[in-house]
């Protein structure tokens, strides 16, 4: 029994020691995003910050607005605060722009960013977006360092300020609205959302698991004294 | 007679129901000997019921339309209720189907279950395996991702690697000139109803040869050869049921345990069960930069890999990677061993052993990761300079998997076996 189980194990050993790694060239060493998805604040200002900020070159097309209720907002709050693109609630989070006009403006048409969390990993987005600097050779004046010569110029000017990067290092050439730990903060919030809307099972899916897995247990414990019950006789 | 007993008789007079429980479970004996390793075949078919049942679901909601299948699997995804769970069930069950069908083989393979008189028992199985690699294939074009995309293009492109007919032999498996809508609806025709029909009816045959010799077990010994004098019962055999359906309710629920466990903590397998770039559109115009198949697939996906090219043509890679698989269907007929069990057999049958589960591992693992991921042979080397050193050591273990079966006329007729008892070890 002790070889077979040896020899189970190596068949799924390889499964969970392989380490995937995000990106094509992932060169570029990734910030450790340290989301919280209990956290209902950092969830409805991530939301806020998505919408606000993402939501209009960006569609999010698979997702519904009434789906924010899952992170604690009521449809009259969603209704008041985030229906930029939609009437109602129920409908689903497009844009206007026209993706041929984008594609003729940025040179790429922006991605729908419903599921970006799961394609790109959240640490990829909690460092793209903390990593933009000024670079006068591209066409709308910004580089990106997770992200080499993204077509999409630093929309959170504003806010982070504005970064040189030279001999390795990024610093700030110009101060932005909000500190280097409100932007962090910003950016984490907007990273927590963003892995929120790319799995909204993601919420309940654990809570579920555990009283499954219980049950599971539970049944296995029954199942093996009624296998011992039947096989008494057998010699 | 009470009305029971009325009723059974009536059905059994026009239905023979009480025979057919008598033969197949209440009086069909099965060796007491079985193992853990014995629990897969059970866990197969409870798999594919379950593939059957999920995939009904998804299909209510799934659009096999280019233009709206990835959206309709996000649909899935959070607009039907419990839609997750459906779904989750449905990839992961992909996955521990092969987990479970490579363990189901590989039992077969260590305790010689392949051997007279159960070579159609194998052969039938071998077939289930290569449908379900197909039924796999197909299914996962589905979600339209890029790896989706991307995944169907490169294997639909070994069809156009056959001399002479490829290129056209290409298009008609495609429906177009590239993957398309085309191609989606006819992989979705051949997912849901097509290949299931088919395997369903295989697992009949699987199942009807099985019951008609009767299951091998771990001592690779016939226990119809002893039989009780009066009652004709095999002396090693019990009934499957009760005692194999109370036992398999033990593996059953670990495996679900295992199933469940995936499910709703670890559903993308750290990008082994659903891939992360499956989670991105499919997109013609974008080649993505690593192309790997889902993991089942790997160890031949490193076959075809390794194997050079030939006058230019690639066609040597796939041929190596069909035969891969198709050499299976002959295995009964290579072993020239005088056991059937790895329990009597010598060690030069058991090193093969070894090297050929390396072999399957270490090509399954290097068919996930790009060939240039250890560097190159530096070019001081003579021959060797040069070449990404992952395909060096594919093109080895490729000559491994080959030589396991090749070569077993020859080591396992050489082998040193033990004497086989004449009733099993318990």
């Amino acid at each position: 029994m002790k070889k077979n189980s040896l020899i189970l194990l190596m068949f799924l050993f390889p499964l969970f020691t392989m380490n995937h790694s995000f990106g094509a060239d992932g060169s570029f060493h990734l910030d450790n995003a340290k989301i919280d998805l209990d956290d209902q604040q950092s969830l409805q200002r991530g939301a806020r910050n998505f919408i606000n900020y993402c939501l209009n070159c960006h569609s999010a097309n698979y997702m519904r607005y009434n789906r924010l209720q899952d992170i604690g907002l009521s449809e009259d709050e969603i209704k008041k605060n985030l229906l930029f693109t939609a009437d109602k609630p129920g409908e689903l989070m497009n844009i206007s722009m026209d993706s041929v006009e984008a594609k003729k403006w940025f040179g790429a048409n922006p991605p729908n960013l419903t599921v970006t969390a799961r394609s790109r990993g959240k640490d990829w987005i909690y460092t793209y977006l903390r990593t933009f600097y000024v670079d006068d050779s591209r066409e709308l004046g910004w580089n990106n360092l997770v992200y080499p010569n993204a077509a999409m110029p630093h929309v959170l000017w504003e806010l982070q300020g504005t970064q040189v990067y030279k001999d390795n290092h990024l610093s700030l050439l110009k101060a932005g609205i909000l500190s280097e730990q409100e932007y962090d903060q910003f950016v984490l919030d907007t990273t927590n959302y963003m892995v929120f809307m790319a799995e909204p099972a993601k919420l309940v899916r654990h809570k579920i698991g555990y009283f499954v897995l219980g049950f599971l247990v539970i049944l296995l414990i029954l199942v093996i004294n009624l296998k011992r019950e039947f096989w008494k006789d057998i010699k | 007679m009470d009305r029971k007993t009325n009723l059974m008789t009536w059905i059994d007079e026009r239905l023979p129901v009480s025979s057919f429980i008598k033969n197949h479970l209440t009086q069909y004996y099965a060796p007491k000997n079985f193992n853990f390793l014995y629990f897969f075949g059970a866990l197969a078919i409870v798999l594919f019921a379950l593939q059957i049942l999920t995939g009904i679901f998804l299909t209510m909601h799934y659009k096999p339309d280019a233009l709206h299948a990835f959206a309709s699997v996000e649909y899935i995804m959070r607009d039907v209720s419990f839609g997750w769970v459906i779904r989750y069930m449905h990839s992961t069950g992909a996955s521990l189907f092969f987990v479970v069908i490579y363990m189901h083989m590989f039992r077969a393979i260590i305790y010689g279950s392949y051997k007279q008189p159960r070579e159609l028992l194998w052969i039938f199985g071998v077939l289930i395996f290569l449908l379900l690699m197909a039924e796999a294939f197909f299914g996962y074009l589905l979600p339209w991702g890029q790896m989706s995309y991307w995944g169907a293009q490169v294997i639909v492109n070994l069809f156009a690697t056959v001399p002479f007919i490829g290129p056209d032999l290409a298009e008609w498996v495609r429906g177009d000139y590239l993957v398309s809508d085309a191609t989606l609806n006819r992989f979705f025709a051949f997912h849901v109803i097509a290949l299931p029909l088919a395997l369903a009816g295989l697992i009949f045959l699987h199942l009807a040869a099985l019951h008609s010799v009767g299951s091998n077990n771990p001592d690779g010994i016939e226990i119809k050869q002893t039989k009780d004098k009066k009652t004709g019962i095999p002396l090693d055999g019990i009934p499957f049921h009760p005692y194999y359906t109370v036992k398999d309710l033990i593996g059953l629920t670990v495996f679900l345990i295992v199933f469940t466990a995936i499910i709703f903590f670890m559903p993308e397998v750290g990008g082994y069960f659903l891939e992360h770039n499956n989670f991105v559109p499919a997109d013609p115009l974008v080649t993505p930069a690593h192309i790997a198949p889902v993991w089942y697939f790997t160890p031949f996906y490193s076959i075809l890999r390794a194997v050079p090219p030939i006058f230019n043509s690639q066609f040597p890679g796939v041929a190596a990677m069909g035969a891969a698989v198709l050499i299976l269907f002959v295995v009964p007929w290579l072993d020239k061993s005088k056991v059937k069990s790895i329990r009597y057999k010598g060690a030069l049958y058991k090193k093969w052993l070894a090297a050929f589960v390396l072999s399957f591992l270490i090509l399954g693992y290097l068919g996930t990761v790009p060939s240039n991921i250890w560097g190159q042979i530096p070019n001081f080397i003579p021959f060797l300079g040069g070449l990404d050193l992952a395909t060096f050591v594919a093109r080895i273990f490729t000559i491994v998997y080959f030589s396991f079966f090749v070569l077993m006329p020859f080591y396992s007729k050489k082998d040193k076996t033990k004497p086989v008892p004449k009733r099993v070890t318990y």
